[in-house]
């Protein structure tokens, strides 16, 4: 079973229903056991990277989902979810994030208008399987002010540009990550859940 | 590079799709999760549905719409008309639209606008500005246009900012309806005088009009109706219009 983790973020009902449109099975869970029990996790999240930890701790789910990812569970990160398997965020200086890639989490900086909104394209570091049928150069949706900084580069899967170039996706193992959303990208993002779910 | 954004706006009176639609080939044109399906096809960025419905009872219908439509459309829409409590776009988030956008309560209570922002995030709260110019600068007017206010339009949408507005919905109440293009001018110096995007509103009714209102109007993204809904252009030709004018669009 795949599960939706529930820390409380915003846009876990869209997520929901692009599963349900590609008749996956699922379940939305905050329950600690369910993540122990599941195939596959997905951690959604519009958000604040101070609160989500907050919520995730104290709903006993941080430590299950770092056992899930070190046991080799597929994980899949959007957003706010991509942000969380780092150390730490600009966004909440103090708070650790889950810590199971080394790397923080920058503001954007610049003269670009922030929050990043909107479709911007992607260019593929390496191949993959969750993308092999998208090439550089489409457009995804994003919205955020953060990103990512993975201190192990091989680890990036995508990159963006905005003023300069930012990671916007990861593989690593069993993780896989978009700071897009998948769940509101159209045709092409639709692809990337149906082949994380298979 | 980020692309500018094509937004189509659907106005929604009781649950159905009002003003004109004429589809060729659709057979229920007064159907928002088949219009929205049929403006996703056609690549639109995103889709913002404005409730009209007069009678208070029959708001509800809107929440509905909303669930349909984030069950069966994945892109990004916003969903406004008449949102004036936390509780309001609390409901209408929870149904699923990706955005909310405040116009009149934003004017009368710009409280609202920090107090939804902190909840929810300034990412999915728009403000409306409704503008009109009076003389050398652009006065807000609310209330679906009826009612002027003092606010200065440019100066409006800097605070609605900083209260928290994750984007500005700005329309020329002058070019609205016209077809003779956005109002660059006031586009422009909304767009210069605020850090979050401007989406450019009113007078669209032809693919130069998106042209100009990127490059000169300095917008991030253009909503319109009419040209769509009245099967004058597709989207995918106004992006092709513009992708050989080398302004960056979503294929």
């Amino acid at each position: 079973m795949i599960v939706v983790v529930d820390y409380g973020a915003g846009n876990i009902r869209n997520v929901a229903n692009a599963l349900e449109s590609l008749s996956v099975e699922y379940v939305v869970s905050k329950n600690p056991k369910d993540i122990a029990n599941a195939d596959k996790i997905i951690l959604p999240g519009v958000g604040h990277f101070g609160a989500a930890m907050k919520v995730l701790r104290e709903r006993k789910l941080a430590i299950p989902i770092k056992n899930a990812i070190s046991g080799g569970k597929p994980y899949l990160g959007i957003c706010l979810g991509l942000q969380l398997l780092f150390e730490k965020s600009e966004e909440a200086p103090g708070v650790k994030g889950l810590g199971v890639l080394k790397g923080n989490v920058l503001r954007f900086r610049g003269k670009m208008k922030i929050p990043h909104i909107g479709w911007n394209s992607i260019s593929k570091k390496k191949d993959s399987r969750i993308l092999a049928n998208t090439p550089s150069g489409k457009y995804f949706y994003f919205v955020h002010s953060y990103y990512a900084n993975p201190l192990d580069r091989k680890a990036v899967l995508t990159t963006t540009n905005y003023g300069s170039e930012f990671v916007s996706g990861i593989e690593s193992k069993n993780i896989v990550a978009f700071q897009f959303h998948p769940e509101k990208s159209g045709k092409l993002g639709m692809e990337i859940l149906k082949r994380f779910c298979r | 590079m980020l692309a500018k954004r094509i937004i189509v706006c659907m106005d929604v009176d009781a649950g159905r799709v009002v003003k004109g639609i004429k589809f060729v080939g659709i057979r229920d044109a007064g159907n928002p999760v088949g219009l929205a399906g049929e403006y996703d096809a056609q690549s639109a960025d995103e889709l913002v549905f404005l409730d009209i419905t007069a009678s208070h009872e029959k708001r509800k219908i809107m929440i509905d719409v909303v669930r349909n439509v984030a069950a069966r459309v994945f892109i990004p829409f916003t969903v406004g008309g008449g949102v004036r409590t936390l509780n309001d776009i609390a409901s209408l988030l929870r149904a699923g639209a990706d955005k909310v956008s405040i116009n009149t309560a934003a004017v009368e209570n710009p409280p609202l606008i920090t107090a939804a922002s902190k909840k929810f995030g300034s990412q999915c709260i728009v403000v409306a500005i409704d503008a009109k110019k009076r003389g050398k600068r652009w006065l807000v007017y609310t209330h679906g246009g009826r009612k002027e206010t003092k606010l200065d339009a440019v100066k409006w949408a800097g605070e609605a900012e900083k209260m928290g507005a994750g984007e500005i919905l700005l329309t020329s109440m002058d070019r609205d309806g016209t077809k003779k293009g956005c109002d660059i001018e006031l586009t422009r110096k909304v767009s210069e005088s605020v850090s979050i995007p401007v989406i450019a509103s009113g007078g669209i009714g032809n693919p130069r009009h998106f042209a100009e209102v990127f490059s000169r109007g300095k917008a991030d993204a253009a909503l319109a109706a009419s040209i769509f809904h009245y099967n004058e252009y597709t989207v995918a030709q106004v992006k092709s219009f513009l992708r050989k004018n080398g302004i960056c669009v979503r294929e």
